[in-house]
């Protein structure tokens, strides 16, 4: 991608978005019959799956006597998830995947009641089936999603949201650069010279704009160049209103689901 | 596969109920459940395919192509690979190395049944020969398993190939001894396999002294054997396995092999029915995918 070409088209980048413009999300819970529950996402032309089995008896001996519940996470990409021609060689079990896996454990440790499940086990899978960008933060909100179905306890939403600085050459842009954090990149836009911050916020309940004390983060992950700690700020700003409104569009759709799917003594408790 | 586990009582009851010709269900010893199929449903593709039996089996198939060098002692042919992989999703006793062994035999049964030139035909992946060839890759994604697996895949899988693409070629030329080869910029400017002689996958699954189709995993736990065959359209069959503990009289593989000819006809008239009415809807074909 040429770096210039934001300026050429007013500002929007190359998808047509603006900078703190999210691409299109759609969902569905409850795919799977069997798991005990499921989850799907899209943003855009990233595609996750996921699905959460427990919690149940832990089959290793060390979580036997623990007191808390293990979680037990598996990120794997579809050996056709590749937007871009080629075919990976392995769904899973290269360092990337692995790497993956522990940051989706660490992120669901950190939003599930684990001290209510001792001496048990919960697993969450998470499938990518089309890579277009920001392919780990889709797939906590699909696990997240899965978690909500499976019925399991939750502190709060954990959303994973990247934002890229991108590069420019020219230093009369250097200012505007400060500004030009984008959220929730595509292949091209993570593949341009710069940074990219994937970021798992809990993002706070109620709408507000201070987000300061709400916006909790959970796990960073940079990749790409090095990045100036001047504009670490007002990246983190950016990513927290971002996470913020994907938990509304993640939000509105768990309660849309759940009154669709309501049950009908369910309906009769909750009018006594 | 991972294994339901079953009371004794519990397989009489399903044992009992075959004799009967009434399954748990409510079909009969040779019907199937329903059978949905989405094909096309992921453009990053070259072909694709979705198939889920009876709402719990599900399916996942994509098919990519890259150019490679065909090997020395086949030099006019191309390459056609099936890579299986049982994702986690299905059971969590398919994480990690776990569905490996499952994954190896659904994909060696699937080289069986395309291996025969009558069934696919590998000369027309050849570009130039003993230089370039395409190579054909048939991921399959296995993301649920509720029994008759294979007669899932083999039928997803040649719906994928039905509604595969390949590039034109528009010149390939030997330039100086090194191959230049440039394929059509017009992504709509394909070609597409002539499925008509692919092979489908059937099980046949013996429960007691009867043959049933497409069983449930229930009903799979219940029987000592079955044989999993893999038949053209004509009604060659291209290969047979058998599957499970038991053994089987000369004259049972043979009344096996019968029952599963004869549904195989039905089967392939119905998947090639169902895409030919899918490819008629063409581009305003809406893609549902997972969200629906």
């Amino acid at each position: 991608m040429e770096p210039d070409q934001e300026n050429d088209q007013g500002g929007l980048r190359v998808d047509g978005r603006r900078a703190l413009e999210l691409r299109q999300i759609r969902m569905r819970m409850g795919v799977f019959g069997q798991a005990d529950g499921s989850a799907y996402i899209e943003h855009g032309n990233t595609k996750v799956l996921a699905a959460v089995y427990g919690p149940r008896q832990s089959r290793s001996s060390a979580s036997r006597n623990s007191t808390k519940a293990m979680i037990n996470c598996q990120y794997s990409m579809a050996v056709f998830s590749f937007t871009s021609g080629e075919r990976k060689r392995r769904p899973r079990g290269d360092w990337k995947s692995q790497e993956r896996s522990a940051q989706l454990r660490h992120a669901m440790e950190a939003i599930i009641h684990l001290e209510l499940y001792p001496r048990s086990q919960i697993d969450v899978f998470v499938e990518v089936l089309q890579v277009d960008g920001s392919d780990y933060c889709a797939s906590v909100n699909a696990a997240t999603l899965a978690l909500i179905d499976a019925g399991i306890p939750i502190k709060n939403y954990a959303i994973g949201c990247s934002i890229t600085l991108v590069n420019k050459p020219s230093v009369e842009d250097e200012d505007k650069t400060l500004a030009t954090g984008v959220l929730d990149a595509n292949f091209v836009e993570e593949c341009s010279p710069g940074v990219t911050l994937s970021v798992v916020a809990l993002a706070g309940t109620n709408n507000d704009i201070e987000m300061d004390g709400n916006g909790l983060i959970v796990v960073a992950h940079g990749a790409g160049q090095r990045l100036h700690l001047s504009r670490l700020e007002t990246l983190k700003q950016r990513v927290l209103q971002g996470c913020q409104d994907i938990k509304n569009i993640l939000d509105r759709g768990v309660r849309h689901h759940l009154i669709a799917n309501l049950l009908p003594s369910f309906l009769h408790n909750s009018l006594d | 596969m991972a294994e339901t586990p079953l009371s004794l009582g519990e397989k009489t009851f399903i044992i009992h109920g075959v004799d009967l010709n009434l399954r748990n269900d409510g079909r009969s010893r040779y019907q199937y459940r329903p059978i949905e199929i989405e094909s096309k449903l992921m453009k990053h593709t070259h072909g694709s395919a979705r198939l889920r039996i009876g709402n719990i089996t599900d399916v996942l198939v994509g098919v990519k192509l890259e150019i490679d060098t065909p090997f020395a002692e086949r030099p006019d042919e191309g390459k056609l690979e099936f890579f299986v992989d049982c994702s986690a999703n299905a059971t969590p006793a398919f994480e990690g190395k776990g569905g490996d062994d499952l994954a190896t035999e659904i994909s060696n049964v699937l080289s069986m049944a395309y291996q025969t030139p009558d069934a696919f035909d590998l000369k027309q992946l050849c570009i130039i020969p003993h230089q370039k060839c395409w190579k054909m890759y048939v991921d399959i994604l296995i993301l649920q398993c509720g029994g008759n697996l294979f007669d899932a895949v083999g039928a997803a899988v040649k719906a994928a190939l039905y509604n595969t693409e390949i590039p034109r070629v528009i010149t390939a030329t030997l330039d100086g001894g090194e191959p230049d080869i440039q394929v059509s910029d017009d992504p709509y400017d394909c070609i597409k396999l002539d499925v008509t002689n692919y092979p489908v996958v059937l099980t046949v699954c013996k429960i007691g002294d009867n043959f049933v189709i497409d069983p449930t995993s229930e009903e799979e736990s219940c029987s000592t054997a079955s044989i999993l065959m893999s038949v053209m359209p004509n009604g060659k069959v291209t290969s047979v396995v058998k599957l499970g503990y038991g053994s089987l009289l000369p004259n049972t593989l043979i009344k096996m092999l019968q029952v599963g000819k004869d549904i195989s006809f039905k089967l392939n008239e119905a998947l090639m029915k169902g895409l030919e009415e899918e490819n008629k809807l063409g581009k305003t074909k809406p893609i549902f995918g997972f969200l629906r």
